[in-house]
């Protein structure tokens, strides 16, 4: 059985223009132990996926159909109160911008034995004995634990935020781009940590972030969404090395490679489409080079084209 | 190729603030150092990228070299002429000469402003329009060289109103529609996604093109900088490591942080189990300076000299330039 599976998953919010389509039909699993990339731009879905799963999704969200399975277990059925007891526990998050997401008046070793208290119903010094393990494991002296946020640099706090994450053992753990905001020494450090984190936990580790340069370090699947949608779904080498969606092969183009040759590649014209209103047909076709009238009035399908990938692409690579 | 900005020796503390009592009880002056001495030559049209991590100095070098920030010693040459002992109204003109971009196009433009006040803005400061129609004229043409065409559709619009690419290309039309010489762009990019970048940074090269604008380029990005620069400083805590042509700062790097910076350069492909140089523990703050070379408590190659002595910055090879005692004075001999 998977970890985790999800099953056509939509996600609408709605605002006084209508409804946005954030997350319309997206499948994907992930298993113990392996890490899943969701790449894309801002505005793609990748975030209202990941909230989605953790039904944290702010009032104005709503998950309109779809499955989410843990272990076989439809989350989406549960009431708010049971998994109010799952969240933390099974699925966990490391937000984005550590700098913000700690509460600044508050010892970072109490904000995370917080958690223990009320999850595992631990006492306070059993809890805070378990931070310090914490601390441990993300590599951090564990005298720290009676630090203030502000006396930790952007690194640290952001591995106070993943021990935090997996402070109740998740089985899933979801990294809202954990490495954003981080100088790249930094990132590469809290990256290897996680590598680390995922062989020793056996932990499902879902990473988003628009940095195709994070999944070709530490993930093992990719998905790559544009509009709400999946485009392109494969292990990370079938992304990198034979991708066959126009979308994805711009994205791995517009990022500069020193192995390649030196010069700005041409851009993705217009602007990623409004999800009031998407295009007809292809969400990617007003930018599309190679779109015709097929693109522009049928919406492809997730297409098996090889072992473990998928496009969505009404030609499959050919122009690639 | 004639110089157009000319840094020596720059140096930029900053006093610390403190509370009345610990100012007169305490006898050493807490200063934060941000640059610390740094040299560097931008020619006509080249493109000279500043690449560090947060807290390198590399912004307060860029506000330095457009007098945006008091310099605690040396001196910024522009087009040949010291700025030191100008007076207001030769810093005026200098003002037009010189442009900055900011990182991040939603805070750089007034909310409250239509697209047309923002840009024309410099015009009225400098008094170079007399008419209405003059103004959108010129704003049209700076909009339409930014890229955004046809440029009366946007005029009367608010920043708001428009994508984070779109606002980043006002900006770059505000900043020439002086028609400048040089320009500091502040990690211009950084905050845009990666579709959009591309046609920020061409944008960037074409105006150097057809106008010559030469660019200081902040950014922390090294692949970015090589693809769009001439020169490369790698700079750490307010000092420049390692100078040089971009291919050979990318491909043949020679001091042991550049070394780190590139092995954990961002790749797009499958880089899993790469060799990496991952550099333990953070920046030092750059109040309490370590002493000697300010990178040996991190440098894995540091011995007994690096503690004592700071290096200095020696040409290796024409235009390279590297700070580190493992290439001492006369090593291009050897080589």
């Amino acid at each position: 059985m998977e970890l985790l599976e999800v099953k056509n998953l939509k996600t609408y919010f709605k605002t006084q223009k209508g409804m946005v389509k954030a997350v319309d039909g997206v499948s994907y699993s992930l298993d113990y132990g392996k890490v899943l990339g969701l790449v894309g731009e801002s505005g793609c879905g990748k975030t209202t996926t990941a909230l989605s799963i953790a039904k944290l999704l702010p009032p104005e969200g709503e998950i309109v159909s779809g499955e989410i399975l843990l272990e076989g277990e439809d989350l989406l059925k549960l009431s708010k109160n049971k998994f109010k007891r799952k969240r933390w526990k099974d699925v966990s998050i490391i937000f984005q911008g550590a700098m913000s997401a700690l509460n600044p008046v508050m010892k970072v070793g109490l904000q995370i034995a917080e958690a223990l208290m009320l999850h595992e119903k631990l006492t306070y010094k059993q809890a805070m004995n378990r931070t310090k393990e914490l601390f441990k494991l993300v590599e951090i002296d564990e005298n720290r634990v009676s630090n203030y946020p502000h006396e930790f640099s952007g690194g640290m706090k952001q591995r106070v935020m993943i021990a935090m994450a997996l402070a109740c053992n998740p089985k899933v753990v979801i990294g809202d781009e954990p490495t954003t905001a981080l100088d790249v020494m930094v990132q590469a450090q809290i990256l290897n940590l996680l590598e680390k984190l995922k062989k020793e936990i056996n932990m499902g580790l879902i990473l988003i972030t628009h940095d195709l340069s994070v999944l070709g370090e530490i993930c093992d699947n990719v998905c790559v969404m544009y509009a709400g949608k999946i485009v392109e779904n494969g292990t990370v080498e079938k992304i990198f090395n034979n991708h066959k969606h126009p979308y994805t092969h711009k994205l791995i183009k517009a990022f500069p490679n020193i192995h390649g040759e030196r010069k700005l590649s041409t851009s993705i014209p217009g602007n990623p489409p409004n999800l009031l209103t998407p295009p007809s047909g292809c969400r990617f076709h007003p930018r599309c080079e190679f779109a015709d009238e097929k693109c522009r009035t049928k919406e492809p399908e997730l297409n098996k084209v090889g072992d473990h990938h998928f496009v969505a692409c009404h030609y499959g690579g050919a122009f690639i | 190729m004639s110089d157009v900005v000319k840094i020596k020796d720059l140096k930029v503390y900053f006093d610390i603030q403190r509370g009345f009592l610990e100012d007169i009880l305490s006898k050493e002056k807490l200063q934060v150092k941000a640059v610390g001495g740094v040299s560097l030559t931008i020619g006509k049209g080249e493109i000279v990228s500043l690449v560090g991590e947060s807290g390198s100095g590399k912004t307060t070098i860029g506000k330095a070299v457009l007098d945006l920030v008091p310099t605690t010693n040396g001196e910024i040459v522009f087009m040949g002429e010291s700025l030191k002992n100008k007076n207001k109204m030769e810093k005026k003109l200098f003002r037009q000469k010189a442009q900055m971009i900011f990182q991040d196009p939603y805070q750089s433009l007034n909310p409250k402003d239509i697209i047309l006040d923002i840009v024309a803005e410099p015009l009225i400061v400098h008094k170079l329009v007399h008419t209405e129609m003059e103004k959108i004229e010129r704003v049209k043409n700076a909009l339409e060289m930014a890229g955004l065409v046809p440029g009366e559709d946007f005029l009367y619009h608010y920043p708001h109103e428009l994508s984070g690419g779109q606002r980043q290309r006002v900006a770059i039309a505000g900043a020439i529609i002086l028609d400048p010489e040089f320009i500091v762009a502040d990690e211009p990019v950084s905050m845009l996604d990666v579709s959009i970048r591309i046609g920020i940074l061409s944008l960037m090269m074409d105006l150097r093109e057809q106008k010559g604008i030469s660019y200081l380029f902040i950014t922390h990005d090294l692949s970015l900088a090589w693809v769009i620069s001439d020169k490369i400083a790698i700079l750490y805590l307010g000092k420049i490591m390692e100078i040089g042509n971009a291919d050979i700062i990318i491909n043949s790097c020679l001091h042991p942080y550049s070394h780190a910076l590139t092995s954990v350069m961002p790749v797009p492909k499958v880089s899993k189990g790469k060799e990496r140089i991952i550099l333990q523990g953070e920046t030092p703050d750059p109040i309490h300076l370590p002493s000697g070379c300010r990178f040996h408590p991190r440098c894995p190659k540091a011995f007994e000299k690096c503690i004592i002595d700071e290096p200095d910055l020696i040409e290796v090879s024409s235009e390279h330039f590297v700070a580190c005692h493992l290439f001492p004075r006369g090593c291009e001999m050897i080589d």
